[in-house]
């Protein structure tokens, strides 16, 4: 049995919402009670709409913020137990956009060397080979080491980001959206750097995207969320071959692969996302859910699972 | 009447700069029928939205346009004066931009912002202007169109403002709309419905689309047309199934292999990808611009410009040295 890198019980996150001065305040269940697993060397993927909570998720793995209640466990051991500095040197985020995760005033070098500082390393020789051989890793030429981000074209600044996140050598690494901010070209080359990484240092990812045909490529195994709850998830092939939760089908019939014979698909999604201060009563896809029955709007749907394969939609609910 | 509703020749943008002039859009022919879509499809910085803009004549005031040709639905807008463009835009000739959240205004309701539009072309009374939003309102699929009007863009999700945006756009039933970017900021799933809804309409009206994107996927089911541009210039022009099933420009054909696509990439193989940096645009550049980061470049790709060319007549231009069978054969590995 593979080694279990993240273990998530049933977490739920929520943000208290002021909503003017006399009506007081509300909950917003951003992340609503997730159970979610991941082994060393998977690469999970979590796809989802806005604001559907896939990013509050990743900041309560990475530890950024504390859940309001369940429990995540990395590594076997709480999270909230693990020490700020044993954290970061266990898991790492690369972000979206490179332009604005860099420090635009420090070099190259002194940022990809900024993780090794915070965790005490103050060895000036040894922190330099470090950033040259991870900028190596990361397909960086060792002339950039004294270049500012504003030098730099956008895959290079994500390499730089990514160069950041490894220099520590973590065994997860939490990418949101890693090449949506990039062009076609530069997006499948950092797509095959993270893949190469991976394979060479046994990597762990959890991957954010919104881009399925980029998820169907790197991802072994995605979970689809709605409304801060995964509705569906299974391995890659699985689910792409054989989806079943309505949401899943629709998120994938949306998907617009480079074909020409193909028209623009109809998703039947009608009514647009509901508000997630307000979610509908039931199972919270209903009201634009295609199959919905008339206990959708009453009764939440149990999760099924098959294997490793979880849908949470009352059409396959025995108890219903 | 003639079905062209935009006819574009040798537009050309440049921008001067500290260093030199940036020849941002080089040599640019476009035309536009009526019904049809044209996809102008590139990477950031390729020129393919300073042509947009210079098209609308909406340039930022540094950059120069210089133009042979310009006509919208037969006639010359060449040499049209401020006030003339400004009947021109949002009544003949509609825009959709990017962010929906920043090209409406948030201190105004969404109401007040499509009468506005309908008094100035239309010359429409206030109740007259306000049923006419509404029916637009309900035509792109909103619903409760009547309360619409009273909200202002903050109170509207993305996916809503972008349909309001759309509507205000047909309001004046423009011959040829013009989109840059218009699903970029969305979810898949919305954007799915707004191209669908895009479609449907302009056969409706009859329109010409020009639609800029860097989405190979939008491009490829949306399209009749597709202009691949690169470093300012177009460098292969052709239909969809064309540029698509058998591309000829190696960038273009790099382009196509860089994507992912379900059911045919293989996971964890790696995808192609074009080395190398698109290449500085400032001051004066001979040859082809794809150069140095082809591999089938040769001595001649430098020394001379290539010019788009469609040797076989069938409406499949390319700006390359190579022949098409030579390409065809997929010289670049």
């Amino acid at each position: 049995m593979a080694e279990l890198m993240i273990d998530a019980k049933d977490v739920t996150r929520n943000f208290t919402i002021s909503r003017g001065m006399f009506r007081g305040k509300q909950q917003l269940k951003a992340v609503n009670g997730v159970d979610l697993t991941v082994e060393r060397g998977e690469v999970l993927a979590l796809v989802g709409e806005s604001g559907c909570g896939k990013t509050t998720l990743a900041k309560v793995l990475l530890g950024l913020l504390p859940q309001t209640s369940g429990t995540v466990e990395l590594c076997g051991q709480p999270i909230n137990d693990v020490p700020r500095l044993a954290l970061a040197r266990t898991i790492q985020p690369i972000f979206q956009d490179p332009y604005s995760s860099l420090n635009p005033r420090k070099t190259i070098g002194s940022i990809i060397a900024l993780p090794m500082k915070v965790q005490g390393i103050a060895d000036q020789d040894s922190m330099r080979r470090r950033v040259e051989e991870t900028m190596d890793l990361v397909g960086l030429p060792p002339r950039l080491y004294d270049a500012f981000p504003n030098q730099l074209s956008g895959g290079q600044r994500q390499r730089v980001a990514i160069a950041r996140a490894l220099v520590n050598r973590p065994q997860i690494v939490v990418c949101d959206e890693p090449t949506s901010a990039l062009d076609v070209s530069v997006q499948s080359q950092i797509l095959n750097l993270l893949n190469d990484l991976r394979n060479e240092l046994n990597l762990t990812y959890i991957i954010i995207s919104h881009n399925l045909a980029v998820v169907e490529h790197i991802a072994t195994r995605v979970a689809v969320m709605y409304l801060g709850r995964i509705v569906e998830i299974a391995d890659t092939d699985t689910l792409f071959k054989d989806p079943q939760h309505p949401y899943t089908r629709a998120l994938l019939d949306s998907v617009l692969t480079p074909d020409p014979n193909m028209g623009i698909p109809n998703n039947q999604l009608g009514a647009s996302y509901p508000n997630p201060i307000d979610p509908p009563t039931g199972c919270s896809f209903h009201p634009r859910c295609v199959n919905a029955m008339p206990h959708c709007a009453t009764v939440a749907p149990n999760g099924k699972a098959d294997g490793g394969h979880y849908v949470e939609c009352h059409l396959y609910d025995d108890a219903s | 009447m003639s079905d062209r509703v935009l006819h574009v020749e040798n537009l050309t943008v440049d921008i001067p700069l500290a260093t030199g002039i940036l020849h941002a859009v080089d040599g640019v022919n476009l035309h536009v029928d009526r019904g049809e879509t044209l996809c102008i499809v590139g990477e950031s910085g390729c020129g393919k939205s300073l042509t947009s803009l210079a098209l609308m004549d909406l340039l930022p005031t540094k950059a120069t346009r210089k133009i042979e040709k310009l006509e919208l639905g037969g006639e010359s807008i060449l040499g049209y004066s401020e006030r003339e463009m400004s009947d021109v835009r949002g009544n003949k000739m509609g825009m959709i931009f990017q962010e929906p959240m920043t090209s409406l205004n948030p201190a105004f309701t969404i109401g007040n912002q499509m009468i506005e539009t309908l008094r100035r072309h239309r010359n429409l009374s206030n109740d007259a202007a306000s049923e006419l939003a509404k029916r637009m309102l309900e035509k792109v699929g909103i619903t409760a169109a009547g309360q619409r009007l009273g909200q202002y863009p903050h109170q509207l999700s993305g996916g809503l403002r972008q349909r309001v945006m759309i509507a205000m756009t047909l309001l004046c039933e423009p011959e040829l709309i013009i989109a840059d970017e218009p699903t970029t900021a969305l979810d898949v799933t919305i954007q799915a419905q707004i191209l669908l809804l895009l479609k449907e309409l302009q056969s409706e009206f009859d329109m010409g689309l020009v639609l800029i994107t860097h989405d190979l996927g939008v491009v490829a089911r949306i399209a009749t047309r597709v202009a691949v541009m690169y470093a300012g210039q177009i460098v292969e022009e052709g239909t969809a199934k064309q540029i698509f099933e058998n591309p000829l420009h190696p960038y273009t054909r790099g382009l196509m292999r860089c994507i992912p696509v379900p059911g045919k990439t293989k996971r964890g193989t790696p995808l192609g990808s074009i080395p190398g940096m698109v290449p500085s645009l400032i001051g004066d550049f001979t040859g082809c611009r794809f150069a140095d980061r082809c591999e089938l470049a040769r001595d001649v790709c430098r020394q001379s410009d290539v010019p788009l060319r469609d040797p076989n007549g069938k409406v499949q231009a390319y700006r390359c040295i190579h022949s098409i069978e030579m390409l065809a054969k997929g010289g670049v590995a």
